[in-house]
């Protein structure tokens, strides 16, 4: 009975450390991929126009989505703001807080959580089913590395993207506020500007929203372009792939925004 | 005795093998595991200069195996592979693609980009590996695909194509920079009868108007009979026979034979090892 | 979807992304409303400068006359001192006060400055003489309470 109990113990001991071990080698696997890429982009910069391909495959066909999300993004903000501000007598501070909430978090969260799963499982998809059908292979073969071909181009059209898409998606949020704030509720158009003005600072507000939209933009596109290259080569294995940047790229987000939020606004206060 | 080298015999009688000087690829006592699955053992074979070889065996027997081999994709544990004379698992990874640009692979299902038209898929590795100009690279690439027969396909997308078709796409792209010598994985899997017997008499025009050596990779024997000049027999993982198509033909080898007859069961065991059926059956379920 | 379509789109893409940067800088911040003003140093120090943050604004009158700049505490006195950069465009005399404010109950805390009658104007890097600190509501309560019970043992 108690050998049964230890040899189960053992039994799940060993699978805990084989799923460490295997994480944690994913992970360095992972590490020099990235800079396999890096090393790599050269090629997607001197053939320009396969990095523009990527650029209209995970941002230009991301907008509808980007720009739609953010506008009800910032009207709901909007309605929902305006409700706790005005029971405080301070409506007009609605334009700063939409502002900022937009500028700050959700401008680079939310647009990174729908490129993630708008572009990055796209991105996987492919790059797994090219694997799957063996066009990887059949590049390698012919002299030309795919990492360099397919994999670096996919990875920049993701970075130069998210940024981009982050501040439509904030534009468009305040956009949506202007909207809901100033032509349905009636607060006073000036007041909303000027309010929104006087409290949001290019630096630091604005940057740090664009420092981490670059964050996310790499987190996201490395992921994606990882776990499509590392994909296994059947239908199954492309699937479950997506499913896993989709996740992993939220969980990454969410986790680096934590830490990255943590540093930028700790020393305002001062 | 047939002229069919078998297992039984030495593989090569030394009078038997063919001058290394006109040799395109030479495998030399080759041994592979993936993991610690041996999938080849001791292989040794040789590719004469502009011949076609065929390198014949059941599903899962390591022939794609040595494909990857010969390609560099894989190191072998122990032996040698030449090509045109260079170790192949020596190369530095430049000398390497340097070799492989003078390949020419024609995969499984085609492998075919799918994100690029007939015209570009071929155009690929001219572009890729040469500066030629936009107008001399058309040029090229009608000249492949109408060596194929397929000029008039020059705009579709590959999804848009026929099994048979994307086939021969695919082989005028492994053609596309006239290579010294072309792979072919499976060509005849999955074909219809008209598009296999198009393939077959491809392979063998081609090679003979570019003088290129070809190693088809296949197990349609009935196939390869009509366009190879020698064939090797792998099973589990060892060369069991091989010879030219006429010796095997007449060969009475019995994997051979059960091979070209296509009998279910001889020397390759319809059943899988397993213990006799009577004491499985017999045995307490728990 | 040939190449100088795609180019084209990417065009438009990367176009309005960056018009969205500059409409967040411009429109929505104040990239370029304060920070490049001209302007010169003001000093004072406080007992006590309650919520005041660095980039708060300086107001007289309740108009925007500059931002605080830094914010550090002088270790002789244990007095905060306050700099502030004020618009070139605004002078003050030398007697104006310095007061910490806050904009109703819950508003933001800014600088208050309220000039007076010398003739003569502050300078960059002069230090106001008159400040008056922070109100601290917790204080005010605890002197509220202070003095009802020294009231009642008065009786």
């Amino acid at each position: 009975m108690s050998a049964e109990l230890a040899t189960g113990v053992f039994s799940w001991l060993r699978r805990l450390g084989a799923t460490v071990t295997g994480t944690v080698g994913k992970l360095g696997y992972a590490s020099r991929f990235l800079i396999m890429v890096l090393v790599l982009s050269p090629h997607a910069f001197r053939r320009l126009h396969l990095t523009l391909r990527e650029i209209y495959f995970a941002g230009v066909l991301s907008l509808v989505i980007i720009l739609m999300s953010g506008l009800f993004v910032g009207m709901v903000l909007s309605l929902q703001g305006y409700e706790v501000l005005s029971r405080y007598g301070a409506g007009e501070q609605l334009g700063i807080m939409v502002a900022l909430s937009l500028v700050r978090e959700l401008g680079p969260v939310v647009a990174g959580l729908l490129f993630a799963s708008r572009a990055g499982s796209a991105i996987t998809a492919e790059i797994g089913l090219m694997k799957t059908t063996e066009q990887l292979a059949a590049m390698e073969m012919m002299a030309v590395d795919p990492v360099a071909r397919v994999v670096a181009p996919r990875f920049w059209g993701g970075v130069i993207s998210m940024p981009l898409l982050a501040a439509l998606f904030s534009a468009m949020g305040i956009f949506g506020a202007y909207i809901v704030g100033v032509r349905l509720i009636g607060i006073d158009a000036g007041a909303f500007w000027g309010q929104m003005q006087a409290g949001v600072d290019f630096w630091p507000d604005v940057t740090n929203g664009i420092i981490k939209s670059v964050v996310f933009g790499l987190a996201v596109s490395i992921i994606s372009v990882f776990e499509g290259y590392d994909a296994k080569p059947t239908a199954e294995g492309v699937s479950s792939a997506t499913t896993r940047t989709v996740v992993i790229s939220s969980l990454a987000i969410l986790a680096l925004d934590f830490v990255m939020t943590a540093f930028m606004f700790r020393g305002i206060g001062a | 005795m047939s002229a069919v080298t078998s297992a039984s015999d030495a593989v090569f009688a030394p009078a038997r093998r063919m001058d290394p000087s006109a040799a395109a690829i030479e495998l030399v006592d080759v041994s592979f595991a993936y993991d610690k699955r041996p999938v080849l053992q001791g292989i040794t074979m040789t590719v004469p200069r502009g011949k076609i070889v065929a390198i014949m065996g059941g599903s899962g027997g390591g022939k794609t195996t040595i494909l990857r081999l010969i390609g560099g994709q894989l190191k072998p544990n122990s032996g040698n592979v030449l090509v045109a004379g260079q170790s192949v698992p020596d190369l530095e990874p430049e000398a390497l693609y340097a070799l492989r640009r003078r390949f020419g692979m024609l995969f499984q299902f085609g492998a075919l980009f799918t994100d690029m038209s007939v015209f570009e898929n071929i155009a690929f590795p001219m572009r890729e590996h040469t500066e030629l100009n936009e107008e001399l690279i058309r040029d090229l690439v009608l000249m492949k695909l109408h060596a194929v027969g397929l000029r008039g396909a020059a705009a579709m997308m590959p999804t848009e194509l026929s099994g048979g078709m994307a086939r021969r796409v695919a082989l005028a792209r492994a053609i596309a920079l006239d290579p010294m010598l072309v792979m072919y994985d499976e060509p005849f899997a999955g074909l219809d009868p008209i598009s296999l017997g198009i393939i077959g008499q491809l392979i063998r025009r081609l090679n003979d108007a570019l003088g290129t050596t070809s190693v088809v990779v296949t197990h349609d024997v009935y196939e390869s009979l009509k366009i190879v000049d020698y064939m090797y027999f792998v099973s589990e993982g060892r060369i069991i026979a091989s010879g030219t198509p006429e010796s095997v033909r007449a060969s009475t080898d019995p994997f051979v034979r059960q091979f070209v007859d296509g009998a279910p069961d001889g020397p390759v065991r319809f059943h899988y090892p397993a213990p006799p059926f009577r004491t499985q059956l017999l045995a307490d379920v728990s | 979807m040939n190449r100088s379509a795609i180019d084209l789109w990417v065009g438009i893409f990367v176009t309005i992304g960056l018009g969205a940067i500059l409409f967040l800088g411009l429109k929505v911040g104040n990239l370029l409303t304060l920070d490049r003003a001209p302007g010169y140093r003001l000093e004072a120090s406080f007992d006590n400068i309650g919520g005041l943050k660095v980039r708060a604004p300086v107001k007289a009158a309740g108009v925007v006359v500059g931002r605080v700049e830094s914010i550090r505490l002088d270790t002789k006195t244990y007095e905060a001192v306050v700099t502030m950069r004020i618009n070139q465009d605004v002078a003050f005399s030398k007697d104006t006060i310095a007061s910490i404010n806050t904009s109703g109950l819950l508003g933001e805390v800014y600088v208050g400055l309220d000039a007076g009658g010398d003739t003569a104007v502050l300078m960059n890097g002069d230090r106001l003489a008159k400040t008056q600190s922070a109100v601290v509501i917790e204080k005010l309560i605890g002197q509220f309470l202070f003095d009802k019970a020294s009231e009642g043992a008065k009786k």
